[in-house]
């Protein structure tokens, strides 16, 4: 069975439950959108979801990948990319080193350096290998940020409110260059937004969490 | 096989406890009777009522207290004034910069600068003596003061800097600009609002350095045989000197002594942790009795922190000028001619203690380092598994005096036959040197931002590639800011390397106040200008590299 | 090499180790190291050992002589000679008694120790010095005859168990550019510093030249003499001082600093002579004006003289404990601070200006020539001028008087 789904998972803080036990299924290329108030465990649900849960909050249930069950993995073998609010390019490494970081080892170096050029031709951005990250404008940033996530082939995709903080044009610019990059791979994405132009643009199944 | 996840802090805080404990224990001991190896057994009280027996006892207690409450309020209050008085001030943010030498400079080193300045015969008075008419000196006790106000002072000049910067880090982490904000639109002039709104919330964050500075300006040795008066000498100087009696049996009265400094030290705490509750209540009651008037009183206190901070450079300067003087005689304000004679003369002294000062100081900076990131790096994977309440016990060490534990210790170390060897030493040190490298890793750690490493977990590297290739580079500064820290530390302890090091390890510290009795202040000058270039040059290091490593890294970069 | 070293010394410790069982008198001591025909073989057995020599290193003029020693040795024996500097002798011998309680009867942290006085007795009543005189080839031309103080130290017969290396005798220093005219007596000091108060002190009585200014006093007023040659009775001490307390007590208030804080030794005494605070100080060198003039310590018009009386004069020792590490290296450096080469080095008013312990009628001419060569440098006193020195007193003398002062001093003193 292909795709993301979460069996029964609960989130507790003190003992308390954040919101019922979850179940959803997400299909490749498909994007389900969580939609809830302030404080009702959206982000700590994607944080869990990528093994570093959030420290105090404990939780419950199955996450499965491609039939995989992958609850009790490191967050480094669970194949699942995440993208935040901001950007969080590594500011020690160039543009270059961020793209390379997540692809596996083992590629000889002319395969490396292909792959990044690829990207960065992507990203509109070419020739940009060298450059300093905190020196490229906003929308570049997040471009660079989701090549980053997409190089290290991740069997899907966690999208945690990325598009805040962005102006009107840049988000929607941004959001199809996302959601699009998400289909031509046809990789689960799981986003999380308080958007509702966001979820129209998903596409799918709107989640609300209570509060 | 997979190690508990508590070990590394187990680690960190065993190697600080153990010996802190066990030096304890051989401490307490004895100064209760106890002493198999002299043939002391059982509990007996003759030791109290020899320490009691004691010439003036009373009279080294009260200048012990008075110097040690003195320094740490004179440095509070300056800081407290200068941070209220100048906190908008352009120079302000960058304070660690020019605090740097300052910081860098052992005690001792800044206690022998200011013995040059403010002794009868030193710079103050000859600059003085031209205006006056002196042809002598005056008889007057500037320094060696039977009331240890010098004593007072020349602490104060080292331990003001640092809780600036303390005040400084914990300024980083509280919203000053937009309390400020609100309390001057309140109607409060600059200063007074500082004081109101922001200093209370700076003062729960430097706690643990207001009593670190205490318990040091109680038991600090060197500092008193350099500057406190001779008879009757500060109390942390009596159990030194008992302990290394010809008079074996004088051990038990030492180490009441030591006991009763550590009663003294944790009493001083006591003292001023209510003296703290009741200013804070007063303080409160003038918070909100919306009174403010006063202002240019606080601005002029504070020029006391930038006078101060003159005096420790004039300080250091006058030591590095005695260093390279030729005959000097009062009244001459400047020698007679200015040469290397005396470095050239002393190279072959400076050598072996500049050597073993290193090689004590490095590694144990290097192992400090390691032990703490392995910890700090724990407690971040494994949360309240790996036991980070422990890590509070790192920082015993600070808050009790060093003779109170260090006689303990050096018994166990000649009974474990390690001690007056490198590692004994090594390991002395590092029971120092941890508290304060965990003191500047613990914030910098916590503040940094933990999306970077969910985001590098998730692009597939394991914790440990993460912690290598992500969060070390990116603390590079702090690393680094630590480590110059733990140096400035090692370099400067005098105790530890004399009982660990069973006086056989001498280091620039050792050697510079055995020559402080020696009397040539032109040796004593290029040993003590020497023991301050180590850490300096550690300083400018941890500002300087990381600005050219990122020179092409804005994100890092910028301070 | 190892082999042989251990086994020489394993066998010495053996020896000690028997005889200092926990309830040794006080007296006993180890027993003498073989005659001295086995010198060769200390000799070969000391190459390539490392001594360590606990020494004072408040003045710069010793360190620099014993590391010119340690050049010399290395270059005649292959012994490296490393000084270990010590803020008091006391810390040695706390060290070595440390380790006999401990257990430790081999590879002692102290190899040589300089010592004298009470530090010396205190080995001494405890057993933890060799017996090395014996065994010393230069011993010979010391002159135990003509200068007492190389075989009895403050009248404590040595017997062998510490090697003389250097004389001290008391003189005092004073600037003849503002003092022309120094008092000549303890008494008549106090009637000039009632006149000029504020330019004399001594230092803190703790330290063996601030003690010995004491004692010096206490020559010109004890109403007995030769009660100073016996061990001090508690009951006779109170009358014997009497005269000396009084004279201390008009003397205290018109000290530098009113008499309430002391300068912490000797070199810290000579640095208030220099800056012009007072004008008279005790030592005990009667070459460290020279000396001073010459380093740019003191001006060039200081000159130093002895008091009508006399002056103090003792000797200052090296003793190997009983537990060294490396004992045939100590004898090597103790023979060779007694030979001529290293007692001439010694006594050369550039490098310490230290009188001599040997009988110069037992060297030969061209040993002798090294003596007659020394240059003579102003503000140095001739052998006529420095007489014959008084005899230190019992140890327990000077601690009894430093404790009593500390008690005066400290105790209603702010």
């Amino acid at each position: 069975m292909r795709g993301l789904a979460l069996r029964t998972v609960v989130l507790r803080r003190a003992g308390r439950a954040l919101f019922p036990p979850l179940s959803l299924d997400v299909a490749p290329g498909q994007v389900v959108t969580l939609m809830g108030p302030s404080g009702c465990g959206k982000s700590s649900l994607l944080a869990w979801l990528c093994g570093t849960p959030d420290p105090g909050l404990g939780g419950e249930g199955r996450v499965l990948l491609d039939g995989e069950d992958i609850t009790g993995r490191p967050p480094e073998r669970r194949r699942l990319g995440i993208l935040f609010q901001d950007d969080l390019l590594f500011p020690h490494l160039s543009v270059a080193g961020n793209l390379g970081f997540g692809l596996r080892a083992g590629l000889s170096r002319a395969e490396r350096q292909a792959r990044i050029a690829a990207a960065l031709a992507e990203a509109e951005m070419p020739g940009c290998a060298a450059r300093d990250p905190a020196g490229l404008s906003g929308g570049q940033r997040a471009r660079v940020a989701l090549l980053r996530v997409l190089l290290a082939e991740p069997r899907a995709l966690l999208l945690d409110e990325p598009f805040g903080g962005m102006d009107a044009g840049l988000r929607g610019r941004f959001r199809r260059f996302v959601l699009d990059h998400a289909a031509a791979r046809a990789l689960p994405v799981l986003l999380v937004t308080h958007d509702a132009a966001d979820a129209e643009a998903g596409g799918g199944p709107v989640l609300r969490l209570p509060g | 096989m997979r190690l508990p996840a508590c070990l590394p802090v187990l680690l960190l805080v065993g190697v600080v406890l153990l010996p802190v404990l066990a030096g304890l224990a051989g401490t307490l001991m004895p100064a209760f009777g106890h002493l198999p190896a002299l043939g002391a057994q059982g509990w007996s009280l003759d030791p109290w009522r020899r320490l009691l027996a004691e010439p003036g006892l009373g009279a080294s207690v009260r200048l012990t207290l008075v110097s040690g409450l003195g320094a740490t309020a004179l440095s509070l209050l300056a800081v407290a004034l200068f941070c209220a008085a100048f906190h908008d001030h352009p120079l302000f943010r960058r304070a660690q910069l020019w605090l740097a030498p300052l910081l860098a400079t052992p005690h001792l080193a800044m206690g022998v600068g200011f013995l040059a300045l403010a002794a009868p015969s030193g710079l103050v008075a000859r600059l003085l003596a031209a205006p006056l008419g002196w042809a002598r000196p005056p008889d007057l006790a500037t320094v060696n003061d039977p009331w240890g106000i010098a004593l007072m002072l020349g602490l104060a000049l080292k331990e003001a800097p640092w809780l600036l910067l303390m005040s400084l880090a914990a300024l980083n982490q509280i919203p000053a600009a937009r309390l400020m904000a609100t309390a001057r639109l309140l109607g409060q002039p600059a200063p007074l609002a500082w004081l109101k709104a922001v200093f209370p919330l700076v003062h729960r964050q430097i706690r643990l350095p207001l009593y670190a500075v205490l318990a040091y300006s109680l038991g600090a040795v060197d500092m008193a045989l350099l500057l406190g008066p001779g008879s009757p000498p500060p109390l942390a100087v009596l159990p030194v000197r008992w302990f290394l009696d010809r008079d074996l049996a004088m051990n038990l009265p030492a180490a009441a002594a030591a006991t009763l400094l550590l009663a003294l030290t944790l009493a001083a705490i006591g003292v001023w942790h209510a003296a703290t509750w009741l200013a804070a209540r007063a303080g409160r009651r003038w918070a909100a009795s919306g009174a403010d008037f006063g202002g240019s009183l606080v601005r002029l206190g504070g020029l006391l922190l930038p006078a101060l901070l003159l005096l420790a450079l004039a300080s250091l300067g006058a030591m590095l000028l005695w260093s390279v003087a030729g005959p000097w005689r009062f009244p001459d304000l400047w020698p007679h001619r200015l040469d290397l004679a005396t470095w050239s003369a002393q190279r072959e002294g400076l050598l072996g203690p500049a050597g073993a000062t290193l090689a004590v100081a490095l590694p144990a900076t290097a192992l400090a380092l390691l032990l703490v990131v392995v910890a700090l790096e724990a407690v971040a994977r494994h949360g309240s598994a790996a036991w980070p309440w422990l890590l509070g016990l790192t920082y015993l060490p600070l808050l009790l005096p060093q003779t109170g534990f260090l006689f303990g210790l050096q018994v166990l170390l000649l009974q474990l036959g390690l001690d007056g060897g490198w590692p004994a030493v090594l390991w002395a040190h590092l029971v120092f040197v941890q508290p304060y490298v965990l003191l500047a890793l613990v914030a910098p750690w916590a503040a940094l931002d933990p999306r970077l490493a969910r985001s590098a977990a998730s692009l597939g590297a394991g914790p440990l590639r993460v912690l290598c290739t992500v969060k070390l580079p990116i603390l590079l500064r702090p690393l680094l800011a630590a480590a110059a820290i733990g140096v400035s530390v090692s370099v400067g302890q005098y105790l530890a390397t004399l009982f660990a090091g069973a006086g056989r390890f001498a280091t620039l510290t050792t050697e510079a106040l055995a020559l402080a009795a020696g009397g040539d202040r032109r040796v004593l000058g290029v040993f003590a200008t020497l023991q301050a270039a180590i850490p300096l040059g550690c300083y400018a290091l941890a500002l300087q590299l990381p600005r050219w490593v990122w020179r092409r890294r804005a994100g890092l970069r910028a301070a | 090499m190892s082999l042989p070293r251990r086994t020489f010394g394993a066998a010495l410790s053996g020896l000690a180790a028997g005889l200092l069982a926990p309830t040794a008198r006080a007296d006993e001591t180890p027993a003498a190291v073989p005659a001295p025909s086995l010198w060769d073989e200390v000799l070969r057995r000391a190459a390539g050992q490392e001594v360590n020599f606990h020494a004072w290193a408040g003045d710069a003029r010793t360190n620099a002589f014993i590391a010119w020693a340690a050049r010399r040795v290395e270059a005649l024996h292959g012994v490296t000679l490393r000084h270990i500097r010590l803020r008091d002798t006391a810390e040695a011998v706390a060290r070595v008694v440390a380790e006999r309680a401990a257990g430790q009867a081999q590879h002692g942290a102290v190899d040589l120790v300089w010592i004298n006085g009470p530090n010396f007795l205190a080995m001494k009543q405890q057993g933890l010095l060799r017996r090395i005189t014996g065994e010393l080839p230069n011993f010979i031309l010391v002159d135990t005859a003509g200068k007492p103080a190389t075989v009895t130290d403050f009248t404590i017969p040595v017997e062998g168990l510490a090697a003389p290396w250097r004389m001290a005798q008391v003189v005092f220093i004073h600037d003849s550019a503002r003092l022309p005219d120094p008092p000549r007596s303890m008494l008549a000091m106090a009637d000039w510093a009632a006149a000029r108060p504020g330019r004399l002190t001594h230092p803190n009585a703790r330290n063996f030249l601030g003690a010995t200014f004491l004692k010096q006093a206490l020559y010109e007023t004890v109403p007995d003499p030769a009660a100073l040659a016996r061990p001090v009775a508690e009951r006779s001490f109170t009358l014997l001082t009497a005269p000396l307390w009084e004279w201390y007590g008009t003397l205290r208030p018109h000290l530098w600093r009113q008499g309430r804080t002391f300068p912490e030794s000797g070199p810290a005494q000579r640095n208030l002579l220099n800056d012009g605070e007072i004008d008279l100080m005790i030592s005990f060198n009667p070459a460290e004006a020279a000396a001073a003039i010459a380093d740019g310590l003191l001006p060039a018009t200081v000159r130093s003289y002895v008091l009508a009386r006399g002056g103090i004069g003792n000797c200052s020792f090296v003793g190997i404990p009983f537990n060294a590490a490396q004992p045939e290296a100590a004898l090597v450096v103790a023979n060779f601070l007694l030979s001529p080469e290293a007692q001439a080095e010694a006594q050369d008013p550039r490098q310490l200006g230290t009188p001599t312990v040997l009988d110069l009628s037992r060297l030969s001419p061209e040993d002798r020539r090294r003596f007659e060569e020394l240059p003579r440098l102003p503000g140095m006193l001739t052998n006529a001028e420095l007489g014959v020195p008084l005899a230190e007193p019992h140890p327990s003398w000077m601690t009894r008087l430093t404790a009593e002062w500390e008690r005066r001093v400290a105790g209603n003193g702010r």
